[in-house]
């Protein structure tokens, strides 16, 4: 194929901190409409903006994360335009001058190892909420306005839609895991905006670039990418005029949509932001924000595979979030078998989160009684049936494993003598069963394995249960 | 230093949202003009050896610590505003340029 996409991201992330930007306004998601509002951040005349240091560093820290260059100086900029979701009429952000620069981020999309480089990460403030109303007009709500916000900006490196999807999976890991934002799309704290379009391989011709926005979730990235690959494909195959444009993605209809042409490139007449000074990271600071990174899910990823023994699907899943990865070393550490505490995390633990839209972190069975209720399996107390049913009485009722399987009776029967009548109840009432299995029909046994383990509410020993029945039937 | 056109004193108005008549377009490009002229003087000065300068004052690293501050009560955020409802600023249809 002589046409290749060619895709950039534009990811903005909300930071974590307390308090917004330049003011000391709570940065919070859901408070009452234009609660959290001062002079500052309404741009009221006379209000002086400053910096917040967490937010600096918040943005230091992913770009170390990301590989990237911290500029020794770098300025705030004034991007100048009208829309009211802005109350000063300009956005302070950074233009020629971001904080970090010059990084990437590796992974393996499509099978095939990707590094995609980042061309900066930087920091600048959110905008405000429009509320648009029947009749035209629109309701502001400046709580967001202010709000620190951090531009992650890659090369236009992507070649596939799953790249994009990987990419974003990764990053929001990353974000998760440096503790600098939720990162959550459905609440707008990470939105992402791609660029697409295609290069002729042999004639070095572009499409002219696609900018796609309203994207509310990383499914929403990929289809959009990948319908509009499909689109511009199809337009240079058949010689249609294309536009430099931003589209919008539709989500029931599954495709994009003009919102606006871009005539001439934007004029938002940059300068730089007279009322904040220039950064210059002290150097030991910046030494200390990257001594002080934390293992980072790619690393964590492979000493889960070589320390644990993991496969690589399961050092995925569990590392994909820190705190479902803390808790599975938690348990794997309580009850050293790491296999089966990723089993259970990613299993049950997973099933009973999901179900009841918990985070991990709220999961009322902490890692030591998940441990112990592993250890019971491992020696033989329980069968690991009978602890899918002691683990929803840990979780109700916070007593350990051991209690639980005492208090109902649940011991797994060791004990061949106490299970030799109902062996021969088994035998005496499936005699069809165990006429199959003397002709040679092995799965027969299955049955009467069956009888055995329900008759005993799951308690008998599978194994000693399968050995007493072929020694009956005399195999 | 070149004069400024017509059109970029159009552009300027335009990005400013100024919707200005001809004959104040040809007064404010003469105005400008004469600014610009004035300021040209500062063009003589040898700057060879002076690195460009974005703030006067030599500061740098001005931060705050993340804490909260009370913000203001909603009637106040909303006080000064021309039209608000409940709890929220109303502001005329938005066009997408």
């Amino acid at each position: 194929m002589a046409w290749q996409p060619c895709i950039g991201l534009e990811v903005h992330v909300e930071l974590a901190t307390e308090s917004k930007m330049f003011c000391g306004c709570r940065n919070e998601f859901a408070a009452p409409p234009n609660s959290l509002c001062c002079p500052v951040c309404l741009g009221l005349p006379g209000s002086l903006p400053v910096p917040n240091r967490k937010a600096v560093e918040y943005v230091i820290r992913t770009g170390l994360a990301l590989n990237c260059q911290v500029a020794e100086t770098c300025r705030f900029a004034r991007k100048n335009y009208f829309y009211p979701d802005l109350a000063k009429n300009f956005q302070i952000s950074q233009y020629d001058e971001p904080l970090t620069y010059g990084g990437y981020i590796e992974f393996v999309a499509d099978g095939e190892p990707v590094r995609i480089r980042i061309r900066r990460a930087h920091l600048e403030e959110d905008t405000g909420k429009n509320i648009h109303l029947p009749d035209g007009r629109s309701l502001v709500d400046y709580n967001r306005c202010g709000v620190p916000l951090m531009e992650i900006v890659t090369e236009p490196d992507f070649t596939t839609a799953e790249q994009c999807r990987v990419y974003l999976l990764e990053l929001r890991s990353l974000l998760r895991y440096l503790e600098v934002s939720e990162a959550n799309m459905e609440e707008g704290q990470l939105r992402a905006e791609p660029t697409v379009n295609l290069i002729n391989s042999q004639t070095g011709q572009r499409t002219p670039k696609v900018e796609i926005k309203n994207l509310a979730s990383i499914k929403a990235v990929h289809d959009a990418v990948q319908y509009e690959i499909n689109r511009q494909l199809h337009a240079v195959e058949h010689g249609e005029e294309m536009f430099q444009e931003t589209r919008r993605w539709n989500q029931q209809r599954g495709i994009t949509t003009v919102m606006r042409r871009k005539e001439t490139a934007d004029d938002y007449m940059y300068f730089p932001e007279p009322d904040l000074p220039p950064l210059s990271p002290d150097p030991q600071w910046v030494a200390q924000i990257r001594a002080s990174l934390p293992e980072l899910p790619q690393q964590r990823r492979a000493r889960f595979i070589s320390q644990y023994g993991l496969p690589q699907y399961d050092a995925e899943v569990l590392t994909a979030s820190k705190s479902t990865a803390d808790y599975f070393e938690a348990v794997a550490a309580a009850c050293a078998d790491a296999k089966a505490a990723s089993n259970w995390v990613m299993g049950d633990v997973q099933a009973y989160l999901n179900e009841h839209n918990l985070d991990i972190t709220s999961f009322p069975l902490e890692p030591q009684r998940l441990a112990g209720l592993i250890n019971l399996i491992n020696e033989g107390v329980i069968s690991s049936k009978i602890a899918k049913q002691v683990f929803p009485e840990m979780i109700a009722t916070s007593r350990t494993a051991e209690q639980v399987v005492e208090e109902k009776g649940l011991k797994q029967i060791d004990d061949a003598g106490q299970l030799e009548a109902v062996i021969q109840e088994a035998i005496a009432a499936n005699p069809k069963a165990v006429e199959d299995f003397k002709n040679g029909k092995q799965k027969a046994l299955g049955a009467l394995v069956g009888f055995v383990m329900r008759q005993t509410k799951g308690q008998a020993n599978p194994q000693l249960v399968n050995q007493m029945l072929r020694q009956k039937l005399g195999a | 230093m070149p004069a400024i056109t017509p059109e970029e004193v159009r552009h300027v108005a335009m990005l400013a949202h100024l919707d200005l008549s001809a004959e104040e377009l040809d007064r404010i490009g003469v105005e400008l003009n004469r600014i610009l002229e004035y300021f040209a003087q500062l063009q003589k000065i040898d700057t060879e050896d002076v690195p460009v300068t974005s703030h006067a004052i030599p500061m740098t690293n001005v931060f705050r610590e993340d804490e909260v501050q009370a913000s203001l009560p909603v009637d106040e955020v909303i006080a000064n505003a021309p039209d608000g409802v409940d709890e929220f600023f109303r502001v005329p249809r938005i066009i997408e340029e």
